[in-house]
């Protein structure tokens, strides 16, 4: 048993009067994949901007545990470190490339970090040492290695502002993979994918996941891909938790079906039961 | 005590001038997002028609000083509103929706050319005038022989003020012209659709900036008796310093900038040194914008990720 | 469809004269102009109102015939398809060949000194445009202040060179190090500031320089400025007409062109070699997080970028090329006062950034050849020189927003390098 890797312990989050999250608790299982699902507005994407930093919670706690043991507390790290620390990648629902670079400069930022080490600070990158040199070049090799996974290694030179829709959705993907995250947070990847894109999606999910070990938080309306690949789901509506579980047990909750069709529980029963 | 009282006169009467041209900036940053780096020369040539204009009524043999006011007053807020009009129409309207730096580097061009068009057409030299509003008030007599003074000017200036302010809050919240502006400062297109004329409605932002320029311009002209080319960039900077001190986009927060703006110069002119005064302004622009990002009364920008 | 009637065409330049009657009926129609006493005195200018209005009127006839000449199809079709291959060849072309003649400068114009002396006030521009363009063009951060590091940068190879006597060779890295910090002391507090926020604070900051350098009159001069600042040597040997100096030595016949010339290839050294650590810091991981953060600041946040970090190494890199610069001009000029910093240094250099395209290292230096070398051409012109750039820079702005490079350079490539369209590239918050 590998344990989990995300605890996220009572969150609320509130924005004025707005209450977005409320008393939010769930868990997130190391090398599984783990959905976030609800109706529009229900707080997913504030769920996860509390957990990458760029909302700091009202109230609540998440723990972030790595594989070695060491232990992280987001709510309280500053949002860069969330990245480069405690190793939390994530995805925007809309699309946030660097649209004026290309593919391939897309995924060199994001092995940042690592490359700054390499260039000594820059000092050694501008007399141009060996070291780093080599250290570039691996580099490359990394954002070559995820580029064909996505299959955008022929527009690997092209602008990232000039790709398909899809394609800029594989791309944030890729660039979050090259941080080499513990966990990877994915806001509706799916959004926008026309029925073979998001099939090849899941496939790069899973592959992802039994490949690389990195778990997945995800969210997603797309319940074709939500069924097929994550072993727990996690429902919420108007921001609190209503239902968790495997897929099937989600999908045969009345309270779930409720909270998607807008109706109270007992219409949804009912509904349900003539239906069936 | 007194002098302390004296000095809030004084910087109260400046901050109004300031919170007039700051609205402008504002007002302009609101609807097009853009800092427009002209505004400070159309507050001089608000000043120089003023002054022109003045002028031309005295030649006339114009010697009722209630008349002549008004008349300067209009003529200058007619002619300036033309030139913020103009200066919108050739050089952003062509702009709007370019790239940001594009407008603000036309605007430095337009600023310019407006304060050497001045300078060409007018001469490079100061122009002062005789007082037209004289006389004022004792408000306390010191023991020390200080006393607490309010000039008629002082006065003049700060009603105007005033005034103008509040017709104009009516005019934003309570006209359809007005409405239309905040329309376009929610979201231009969904304006338009809603059979909004935006290029009229940004045009009349412009011009409604230009006409209270033209007022401060004028006030300038009867407080310090003078008007030259340059004044406009360094009144310009300060009014714009204002309007962020205040929280760009907000009016009450223009002119609350204003105010404190003349207070900090006029406060740190009496008690420290004249030749800093400016720097105690910029300086406390920049520590408020540390502490307070957005301004005093700025809405802080929640980044929706 | 095109609206070509001739009365609308009149409808329209009779709008404009009256516009343009009522604008200057006061400004220009009349004249004030303090009399004997000290009393303003007006006469009228009937005539050149006239002139003007009638100006006013021709000129919009002829834009509107051209707007309707050249109309919907746009500018493009202006541009022949074999002309667009002609200008992409000398594109290419055009850095070497500009550097070969800048190197050649000094022997093709060596009697000129006029030519001389403008070549190397282009360069020293050419210097400080690349300096900004790492802040406004790479990083996307407004700076309205970068003359108060061209300030600090002068004035500290002045004060060190009359008081302590330090050579310029020592106090040039000095004088780069001391802008490159004040660049962080005012980065630090002010770089989270977005926007328009950020332009207004460097504004007040290039201010605050320039009052503080009026005013500390004990320390900088005050408004007296600075003079007798020494001139640099040829490394170590004074170019002067004494016995050890550098025509006796190197048994020449003394001549004040030795100097010109060598402050010729000192400032385009310096300014190659900005050129060249822009260039190679474009390449570094450093340069990259700088244009990711004028793509996307968000998304740099999530990879981990520290952005206040990078933010300040942007700000104290172009502060110190502009402390390089400005310790260059004190040494040419042998006197500086504030009035060499003003905003509209600031503006100047920011206009040849934005000109040159963001981010072109080329495209800028174009720019400043076309600016300074403009600007002189109007010399003449006196008064008429700033209403001459003024409009010129309102024009630029409209003609080409991007600037004249259009397109961005990807600092890596897998098997071409292909440039990338400036409609794609933001321009940052910051
Ligand atoms: N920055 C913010 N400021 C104010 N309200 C916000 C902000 N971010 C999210 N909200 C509100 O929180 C609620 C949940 O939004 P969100 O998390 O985006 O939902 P979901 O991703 O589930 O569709 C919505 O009512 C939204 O308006
Ligand atoms: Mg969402």
């Amino acid at each position: 048993m590998s344990g989990q890797i995300l605890a996220v312990d009572r969150l609320s989050m509130r924005f004025g009067g707005i209450v977005a999250v409320n008393e939010l608790s769930f868990e997130a299982e190391r090398r599984k994949i783990t959905a976030l699902i609800g109706p529009n507005g229900a707080g997913k994407t504030t769920v996860f901007n509390c957990i990458t930093g760029f909302y700091k919670p009202t109230s609540g706690a998440i723990h972030l545990t790595h594989e070695d043991g060491s232990a992280f507390a987001l709510e309280r790290l500053n949002d860069f470190r969330i990245s480069k620390q405690a190793k939390v990648a994530r995805t925007f629902q809309n699309i946030r490339l660097f649209p004026g670079m290309t593919a391939l400069e897309n995924l060199m930022v994001a092995q940042h970090n690592a490359l700054m080490r390499a260039s000594g600070l820059t000092f050694l990158g501008l007399i141009g040492a060996s070291s780093w040199r080599q250290a570039e070049q691996r580099a490359i090799d990394l954002a070559t290695v995820w580029l064909k996974r996505v299959g955008l290694i022929d527009r690997a030179d092209d602008a990232a502002g000039n790709l398909p829709y899809g394609d800029q959705r594989r791309l944030e993907i890729a660039r979050a993979m090259c941080t080499e995250p513990a966990l990877l947070c994915l806001d509706e990847p799916a959004a926008g994918l026309n029925a073979r894109e998001s099939g090849a999606l899941s496939e790069l999910l899973l592959s992802i996941r039994s490949e690389h070990g990195t778990s997945i938080l995800l969210i997603e309306h797309d319940m074709s891909v939500v069924m097929e690949i994550s072993d727990h789901v996690v429902v919420m509506d108007y921001g609190v938790k209503i239902a968790e579980g495997t897929p099937q047990q989600v999908r045969d909750d009345p309270k779930v079906i409720a909270a998607y069709l807008g109706a109270d529980e007992q219409e949804a029963r009912a509904m349900m039961e003539t239906g069936s | 005590m007194d002098y302390f009282a004296q000095q809030l006169i004084n910087g109260l009467v400046l901050g109004s001038i300031y919170g007039l041209i700051a609205i402008g900036y504002t007002m302009v940053y609101g609807i097009v997002g853009m800092i427009n780096f002209a505004h400070g020369d159309i507050f001089m040539i608000g000043g120089f028609i003023a002054m022109i204009s003045f002028l031309v009524l005295i030649s006339f043999g114009l010697t009722a000083v209630p008349v002549i006011l008004l008349v300067m007053l209009l003529v200058s807020m007619a002619i300036t509103a033309l030139y913020g009009w103009t200066v919108e129409r050739i050089a952003y309207r062509p702009l709007r929706h370019s790239f940001r730096l594009a407008p603000m580097l036309s605007a430095i061009g337009m600023s310019f050319i407006l304060s050497n068009f001045a300078q060409v057409a007018q001469g490079a030299r100061v122009k002062p005038i005789p007082p037209i509003i004289t006389g004022g008030h004792t408000l306390h007599e010191g023991a020390t022989g200080f006393n607490v003074q309010l000039s008629n000017i002082q006065i003049v200036v700060v009603v105007t003020t005033m005034v103008l302010l509040a017709l104009f809050t009516w005019l934003v919240s309570r006209t359809r012209l007005g409405r239309d502006m905040r329309a376009c400062e929610q979201d231009q297109t969904m304006a338009a659709l809603l059979g909004v004329d935006v290029d009229r409605t940004i045009s009349f932002t412009f011009v409604i900036g230009a006409a209270l320029a033209a007022v401060a311009g004028m006030m300038y002209l009867l407080y310090y008796g003078l008007v030259d080319f340059f004044m406009g960039f360094v009144a310009g900077i300060k009014a714009f310093t204002a309007a962020v001190l205040g929280g760009i986009g907000s009016l009450p927060g223009a002119m609350l900038g204003g105010l404190a703006i003349g207070l900090i110069e006029t406060f740190w002119s009496a008690y420290f040194s004249v030749e800093y005064k400016d720097v105690a302004a910029f300086s406390i622009l920049i520590v408020v914008l540390i502490f307070l990002p957005t301004g005093l009364l700025g809405r802080p920008e929640v980044e929706k990720v | 469809m095109l609206d070509t009637k001739p009365a609308f065409i009149l409808k329209k330049a009779s709008l404009s004269a009256l516009v343009a009657l009522v604008l200057f009926s006061l400004m220009i129609g009349l004249r004030t102009e303090a009399g004997p006493e000290g009393k303003l005195i007006y006469w009228t200018r009937f005539g050149d109102l006239a002139t003007i209005v009638a100006i006013v009127f021709g000129g919009s006839i002829v834009i509107e015939l051209l707007r309707q000449w050249i109309g919907p199809v746009g500018a493009a079709a202006l541009v022949p398809a074999w002309l667009q291959k002609l200008m992409d060849f000398v594109g290419r072309w055009l850095g070497p060949a500009l550097l070969g003649f800048a190197i050649l400068v000094p022997v093709i114009f060596y009697d000129q000194r006029y030519i001389l002396d403008l070549a190397i006030l282009v360069l020293t521009y050419v210097m400080l445009g690349w300096g900004l363009n790492v802040v406004v063009g790479l990083a996307g951060l407004l700076d309205l202040g970068y003359v108060a590091f061209y300030a600090v940068g002068a004035y500290s190879y002045a004060l060190l060179a009359t008081t302590f006597g330090l050579s310029f060779w020592i106090c040039l890295p000095l004088a780069g190090i001391l802008a490159a910090f004040w660049g962080v002391l005012l980065g630090f507090p002010v770089l989270r500031l977005r926007g328009d926020y950020l332009a207004i604070v460097t504004l007040a900051f290039g201010e605050i320089i320039r009052l503080v350098l009026i005013n500390w009159q004990d320390f900088t001069g005050g408004p007296n400025g600075i003079s007798g600042i020494p001139r640099p040597s040829f490394f170590g040997i004074p170019l002067t007409a004494d016995e050890d100096g550098f025509a006796a030595r190197f048994g020449l016949e003394f001549s004040p062109t030795h100097r010109v010339v060598f402050l010729f290839y000192v400032i385009l050294a310096m300014a190659l070699l900005t050129n060249w650590v822009t260039i190679r810091l474009r390449r570094l991981p450093i340069g990259r997080a700088w244009e990711a953060l004028r793509e996307d600041e968000v998304a740099c946040r999530a990879l981990g970028i520290n952005i206040t970090a990078t933010k300040l190494t942007a700000f104290a890199t172009g502060a110190m090329f502009g402390g390089f610069a400005g310790a260059f001009f004190a040494t040419r000029q042998g006197f500086i006062s504030p009035e060499s910093f003003t905003f509209q240094e600031s503006a100047l250099v920011l206009a040849i950034v934005v000109l040159g395209g963001m981010g072109s290292q080329l495209g800028v230096a174009l720019a400043a050849v076309a600016m300074i070398g403009g600007f002189e051409l109007f010399r003449g012109l006196d008064q008429y020189r700033m209403l001459v750039f003024g409009f010129a820079m309102v024009l630029l702005m409209i003609w080409r927003p991007r600037g004249l490079v259009g397109h961005r350079a990807p600092t890596v490539f897998l098997k071409q390098s292909r440039a990338i369209s400036s409609d794609l590239v933001k321009e940052g918050h910051g």
